[in-house]
């Protein structure tokens, strides 16, 4: 049984439909990347997941209960997109009423506490933290309890690198405990790394849903190389290469998945002239973007 | 249960931080204070005890402050959790609305609680200090403590169901100042505008002194005058108060809270984050 199901969900709000028929499911100690445009759905989703809103068709199972029920809401963490907390209140007071709610013991949020680094902070106000501690004690709430679901809506907004790498550390730890993790985001280029699967939502509708590798075989997208010779080399390479010259020393070519190895090989065939070779697939964004523009071109 | 408590010491210690409930006690015990004092000088002279003039000057008080307080406390609680963000997280949790609801009532009955009775402990020391533990009256103190309660429970209620209908936090401080003036000023003075109209007729036998106990700052101010003579003095709509009696006031102080909460959670239960 997967952990969250979601089968044929739509939602209307009036004559809009927000969410189109709409299938996904995340497996125990799996990552899902939810990606999409401000309006996509993703939101909207989550929201009926967690029974913060009806859903028009469809059935949503979280754990094989009802989204909202009890049963249910025991098991999910949830960190809301740029979530917010009462000023006044210490981190420490926050968390341990998470606790309490959760029915989890209050030594567990005070070491929670330390591994979000915020051990030192914790009996200040809240009111005086940064946006990236705020994100902290979000996340520490969520994994308050190891969840067998966690969402998290956009949970890297306003981080700086050092703090989301330590934050898609909590994440994978959190998978590695067998928890299914579902989550949103706009910042694509850390999700490469950091997730098994991506769901890409276009105007509603889900375009896309495969491991990245997966995705780029469907796309097919160009591969980029950049082939750097010297000064006065670079011609002849241009001219048994083809490609565009990008600058004195070095040039850009494109291929298909298809040819990546034939056109390594004429490269490495070159021999000394070549000094260096960047071999770059089609990035996160590439694939979003073609993903959303095939469904608008359909639609 | 853990979680309705879990949620009221969240509220409290959020409460004890709060400026404006500080400014509501410190308002409250000093009123009582200068009230209590200024309230004994001429004793004698009306006949009365000083117990009872200090009553009737605190329940005229009340009126006004208790359902103040109420609302100052709760026309936020739920819209500015909605507004800040943390209604969405909190609902998330494995917690049903009600329990949310009862959890904030609970705080905010205590803050209450807390701010009425420092206020009359203040009075009944004054008493002492000037006329000896003979001169308190616990039966109308008691009364008087407990029904303003009552009255703080129900505009506390109609806080959360403003709170919850109105979802942006400075149109239900708006709306929740109209019900105030409404409640404790205006709803008189209509009463007392079709009574002076009717002259006499069927309106002031028979509508009127349900119409006045309905509202429940009136029947806390006809449950607590205890001498009518005082009574007259305080409040020219003293006079209904034989025909409904003390069951109606009583009837009315006790179903209001009640009503006012149910409000609340049908409207909370609407709230769609």
């Amino acid at each position: 049984m997967p952990a969250l199901k979601i089968e044929h969900v739509i939602k209307r709000h009036g004559a809009l439909e927000t969410v189109s028929d709409v299938s996904l499911s995340v497996e125990a100690g799996e990552r899902v990347a939810l990606l999409g445009h401000n309006g996509a759905g993703k939101t909207t989703i989550i929201k009926m997941v967690l029974g913060l809103m009806p859903i028009t068709a469809g059935a949503i199972q979280v754990l094989g209960h009802q989204p909202g029920s009890a049963a249910a809401r025991k098991q999910t963490g949830y960190l809301p997109e740029s979530v917010a907390f009462h000023g006044s209140l210490t981190g420490r007071e926050q968390l341990h009423h998470f606790a309490r709610l959760k029915s989890t013991s209050l030594k567990e949020a005070d070491n929670l506490l330390e591994r979000v680094g915020l051990a030192d902070a914790a009996d200040r106000r809240i009111r005086t933290y940064s946006k990236g501690m705020r994100q902290r004690i979000g996340l520490a709430q969520v994994v308050l309890g190891q969840p067998k679901l966690a969402i998290l809506d956009e949970p890297t907004s306003g981080l700086d690198p050092v703090s989301r790498h330590e934050f898609y550390d909590i994440v994978e730890e959190l998978a590695h405990n067998g928890s299914a993790v579902m989550l949103s985001s706009h910042a694509l280029t850390e999700l490469e790394l950091r997730t098994d699967r991506i769901a890409i939502l276009s105007k509603g509708q889900l375009v896309a849903n495969d491991s990245l590798q997966k995705l780029r075989d469907l796309a097919s997208l160009p591969i980029k190389f950049k082939v750097t010779a010297s000064n006065d080399t670079i011609e002849s390479v241009n001219q048994q290469l083809g490609g565009e010259r990008v600058n004195c020393q070095s040039l850009e070519l494109m291929c298909t998945p298809a040819e990546k190895i034939g056109v390594l090989s004429a490269i490495t065939a070159l021999g000394p002239v070549v000094k260096d070779v960047d071999v770059t697939p089609a990035s996160l964004e590439e694939l979003y973007r073609y993903f959303s523009r095939v469904e608008e071109k359909s639609s | 249960m853990t979680s309705i408590f879990s949620i009221a010491r969240l509220e409290l210690l959020i409460a004890r931080r709060n400026l404006w409930v500080a400014t509501a006690i410190l308002l409250m015990a000093m009123f009582n204070v200068v009230l209590t004092v200024a309230g004994n000088a001429p004793t004698g002279e009306l006949g009365a005890s000083p117990m009872t003039i200090a009553i009737t000057s605190i329940t005229t008080l009340s009126v006004y402050l208790v359902p103040l307080i109420g609302l100052l406390l709760s026309f936020d609680a739920i819209s500015g959790e909605a507004e800040r963000g943390t209604l969405t997280l909190e609902l998330s949790y494995p917690l049903s609305r009600a329990e949310i609801l009862l959890g904030k009532f609970i705080a905010h009955m205590v803050v209450l609680g807390v701010a009425i009775a420092i206020g009359l402990a203040l009075t009944t020391a004054i008493i002492v200090s000037r006329h000896g533990t003979g001169a308190v009256e616990w039966g109308p103190l008691a009364a008087l403590y407990f029904t303003s309660l009552a009255l703080g429970a129900t505009f506390l209620g109609l806080g959360y169901t403003i709170s919850s209908l109105v979802r942006q936090t400075g149109a239900a401080s708006g709306v929740a100042i109209a019900l105030w003036l409404i409640a404790v000023v205006l709803y008189d003075l209509g009463l007392l505008g079709a009574l002076v109209t009717d002259a006499g007729g069927t309106f002031s036998k028979t509508i009127f002194p349900y119409a006045l106990v309905a509202n429940p700052a009136d029947a806390f101010r006809l449950l607590n005058m205890p001498d009518q003579s005082v009574n007259m003095l305080a409040s020219g709509l003293g006079a209904a108060s034989s025909v409904t009696g003390f069951f109606g006031q009583l009837t009315s102080l006790l179903l209001w809270p009640i009503a006012a909460l149910l409000f609340a959670l049908l409207a909370f239960r609407k709230v769609e984050p």
